[in-house]
């Protein structure tokens, strides 16, 4: 089935059901991204001055990395994600979002989570367990507006007026489910009174970290991909059957990875992971094929559109799980752990793959949505170039200069500062990768909040217009 | 497409396989650990950590250092090493004939070239490394055989690996040493050295005090953050405060001044001496060096 079909005679009216909703996760995710870099930037600057923050505990390296790195994944990806996906989800239901104040709650709250869980990390109220930083109060929050959300997205599948599946359906639902499932069980366990004795702990961190950085991600970022793809591409998704075979090798590979192979823990934990990962060489080379199937002889400009963005995107996703997948090779990862390899992953997995797609999703859809063309065009082209460009600056020093660093430290012949010394020359150059990513994320920023702007106005003119109109003469009361 | 259930029935059960057996399996594992003896010793492992210590851990935690150290130290492997600690009557000019003689045996023909090789312009001092390698018969055969004509040797289990080589530690770590950390912080990059040891490297508390006051007062080149703010810069009163910090000049306040830990500094400090990992554990054995008297 083709979503080209999709196209309703409605399909105003289901836009502007999502109007508010969309625009209060996507307002606040792009104020995230955003924040987040300026934080992350801030961050990596003290390895170019190490002193440059010593009386400042808010921006120490330790608490703006964490913060950044959780800004980019819980205040943009996953909100910005959900936005997406609501939107998805009316268009092929062919039905407007049901319960649309519902979402409308729950962007806020989600919002002030993400805001609760950032000033938490930043006075040094972290858990301490890598990407579930948020401590309790934020988690509850985001937990909460998350189930909201998902309610929501059920809600208008279940108003679809064509009773077939499509096949971001299952990407999209399985997203909904993983999310819920793995951060409350990580947050169940780990930010409780009686948290679990010694490594397990860390075991539990790396599955959820595993569960939302490739899982999750993957699966939220393919699925809109499969919907935008042959949308904007005017051909169908490649395959069905291979897109079905992509995910269910994904659900069932991707989730053994993540527990790193020197982590002290019995040694069959790091050996099973290993093995997922070997497999879950086949979901992403699967998927990698039908997207390009699909994309490939299309006769649509590119341009920096949202079609730049997205195949981009999953570009960056095969490539990305690949390098992620290589870390779980035992030969390998005696020489990547430990190193900036693992960072720029992690970097390249969250602004390549996610966010690239996502924020091509949001032109696409916010025009829509507004009934509006995009208030600054020019800059949404340059967001492309900035992000896309950004990005490969940022990450692949970091990948270059980790692969050099654990080498250097392989050789216990090397001192440790030389080993780290190669380090600080790449990270020089990825640091204005960096700042070209923040202002492609500015342009995101600009571009949603002046179209925020317009439509609040075009609401207060309609107000004063409605207020100051001479009433009918049939109303008046001789 | 009408397999829309299964299809999402197969992703409840591929997550639920992953939870089973990345979170329930591990718990069932782990969850229920008890501190374990120390090999050849009747010791509890882990130690219970100071009062001070514990807290030192949040200070940790709150302050993200996981982000540049880990703690934990790998380890490629082991191998069995025997080392002359006293020659007897026997002298180390002629020794070398004497180990050669011993050579004949097939068992040691193998060896005989690292072996003989290694007393090459050895000038007598001891302890003097053999052998070192995988084969433990080597090791004892040629044990006896020096025992035999009263050359006294030291058979040894030694861990190997970059992390241990540099001095970072003496084993891998294991499951066993964070018992009793809450959070565990295992941390994923080195943009320092490993911490996992450093109550054994550098055990000095004052040392730890000066290095987070000023990073580059002790390692020049560090890239580490000062963390100034865990010490508060004063007017020194009637009397200096006893735990001031002692800084070189270029790093030292204005005169009249002194820097004084927080209560924080001095609990970081406490949990970082207090990090060790040097005693034998059955999962990660080797041979102490204090058993070499």
């Amino acid at each position: 089935m083709n979503p080209t079909e999709n196209k309703t005679v409605c399909s105003t009216e289901i836009d502007a059901s999502c109007r508010v909703p969309l625009l209060a996760l996507f307002g606040g995710a792009a104020l995230w991204l955003v924040l987040g870099l300026t934080l992350g930037l801030a961050a990596m600057l003290s390895f170019h001055k190490p002193d440059m923050f010593a009386d400042c505990p808010f921006l120490t390296f330790g608490r703006a990395q964490a913060a950044a790195n959780d800004l980019l994944l819980y205040g943009f990806v996953i909100p910005a994600a959900l936005g997406v996906m609501l939107w998805i989800f009316t268009r092929l239901s062919q039905a407007p979002l049901a319960l649309p104040i519902v979402p409308v709650v729950a962007a806020n709250l989600w919002h002030v989570g993400v805001l609760v869980g950032t000033v938490a990390i930043l006075i040094g109220e972290s858990t301490g367990h890598p990407w579930l930083e948020y401590p309790r109060p934020a988690a509850v929050l985001l937990f909460a507006a998350f189930m909201l959300i998902a309610v929501t997205a059920v809600a208008t599948f279940g108003a679809r007026l064509n009773r077939e599946l499509y096949p971001s359906h299952w990407f999209m639902f399985a997203a909904l489910l993983w999310f819920a499932w793995s951060y409350s069980t990580a947050n169940l366990f780990l930010v409780s009174n009686y948290p679990p004795r010694g490594v397990v702990q860390s075991v539990i961190g790396w599955w959820l970290a595993n569960n939302l950085l490739f899982v999750w991600l993957a699966l939220a970022g393919i699925g809109i991909a499969f919907y935008f793809l042959p949308k904007i591409s005017g051909q169908p998704l490649a395959s069905s059957g291979y897109a079905l075979f992509g995910f269910l090798t994904l659900v069932f590979f991707g989730t053994w990875c993540g527990i790193p192979q020197s982590a002290p823990v019995p040694a069959w934990l790091p050996t099973v992971s290993s093995f997922g990962a070997l497999l879950s060489i086949i979901p992403v080379i699967a998927l990698g094929i039908v997207a390009k199937k699909t994309v490939s002889g299309a006769k649509v400009a590119c341009m920096g559109g949202p079609f730049c963005f997205i195949k981009f995107g999953v570009l960056s996703f095969v490539v990305s799980s690949l390098l992620y997948i290589s870390e779980f090779c035992p030969r390998y990862s005696r020489v990547l752990d430990f190193t900036w390899f693992n960072f720029g992953v992690t970097q390249w997995q969250l602004l390549g793959f996610a966010t690239m797609i996502l924020v091509g999703a949001i032109y696409e859809i916010l025009p829509r949505v507004m009934a509006k063309n995009l208030p600054l065009p020019k800059l949404a082209k340059a967001n492309f170039f900035l992000l896309a460009g950004g990005t490969l600056l940022f990450v692949i020093p970091l990948l270059i200069g980790g692969l050099e660093q654990g080498m250097k430290f392989a050789d216990a012949n090397i001192p440790f500062a030389d080993a780290s010394a190669v380090a600080l020359k790449f990270l020089r150059i990825s640091t204005t990768g960096q700042l070209l990513v923040l202002l492609g994320a500015l342009c995101l920023l600009l571009n949603v909040f002046v179209m925020t702007i317009q439509w609040k106005l075009g609401l207060i003119k309609t107000v004063i217009a409605a207020v100051t109109a001479p009433l009918k003469t049939s109303e008046v009361k001789s | 497409m009408k397999t829309g259930f299964s299809v999402f029935l197969a992703a409840v059960i591929a997550l639920g396989l992953s939870w089973f057996g990345l979170v329930y399996g591990p718990l069932k594992q782990l969850g229920g650990a008890r501190e374990t003896t120390v090999l050849q010793s009747s010791d509890k492992w882990p130690m219970q950590p100071t009062g001070e210590a514990t807290l030192g851990l949040q200070v940790y935690r709150a302050n993200g250092c996981a982000a540049c150290h880990t703690v934990q130290i790998r380890q490629t492997g082991a191998v069995n090493t025997l080392s002359i600690t006293d020659l007897g009557v026997h002298k180390a000019a002629d020794f070398k004939d004497f180990i050669t003689s011993l050579m004949v045996v097939p068992e040691l023909m193998n060896y005989s070239n690292s072996i003989v090789g290694s007393l090459n312009q050895w000038n007598g001092s001891v302890p003097k490394l053999l052998f070192s390698g995988e084969d433990i018969a080597t090791v004892s055969l040629l044990g006896d055989k020096l025992k035999a004509v009263g050359v006294k040797t030291e058979a040894r289990v030694v861990a190997t690996g970059p992390d241990i080589a540099r001095g970072w530690g003496v084993r891998q770590s294991v499951a066993a040493d964070y018992l009793y950390d809450t959070p565990v912080q295992l941390g994923s990059l080195r943009a320092g050295p490993d911490l996992a040891n450093l109550g054994v490297r550098a055990p000095d508390a004052n040392w730890q005090l000066q290095h987070l006051y000023a990073p580059r007062s002790l390692v020049k080149n560090s890239t580490m953050p000062a963390f100034r703010y865990l010490f508060s810069v004063r007017k020194i009163g009637a009397q200096p405060a006893p735990d001031a910090v002692v800084l070189p000049k270029e790093f030292a306040p204005a005169a009249g001044f002194e820097v004084v830990p927080a209560a924080e500094a001095r609990q970081l400090a406490a949990y970082l001496t207090s990090l060790k990992a040097n005693v034998p554990l059955y999962e990660a054995p080797f041979t102490p060096i204090t058993a070499a008297k």
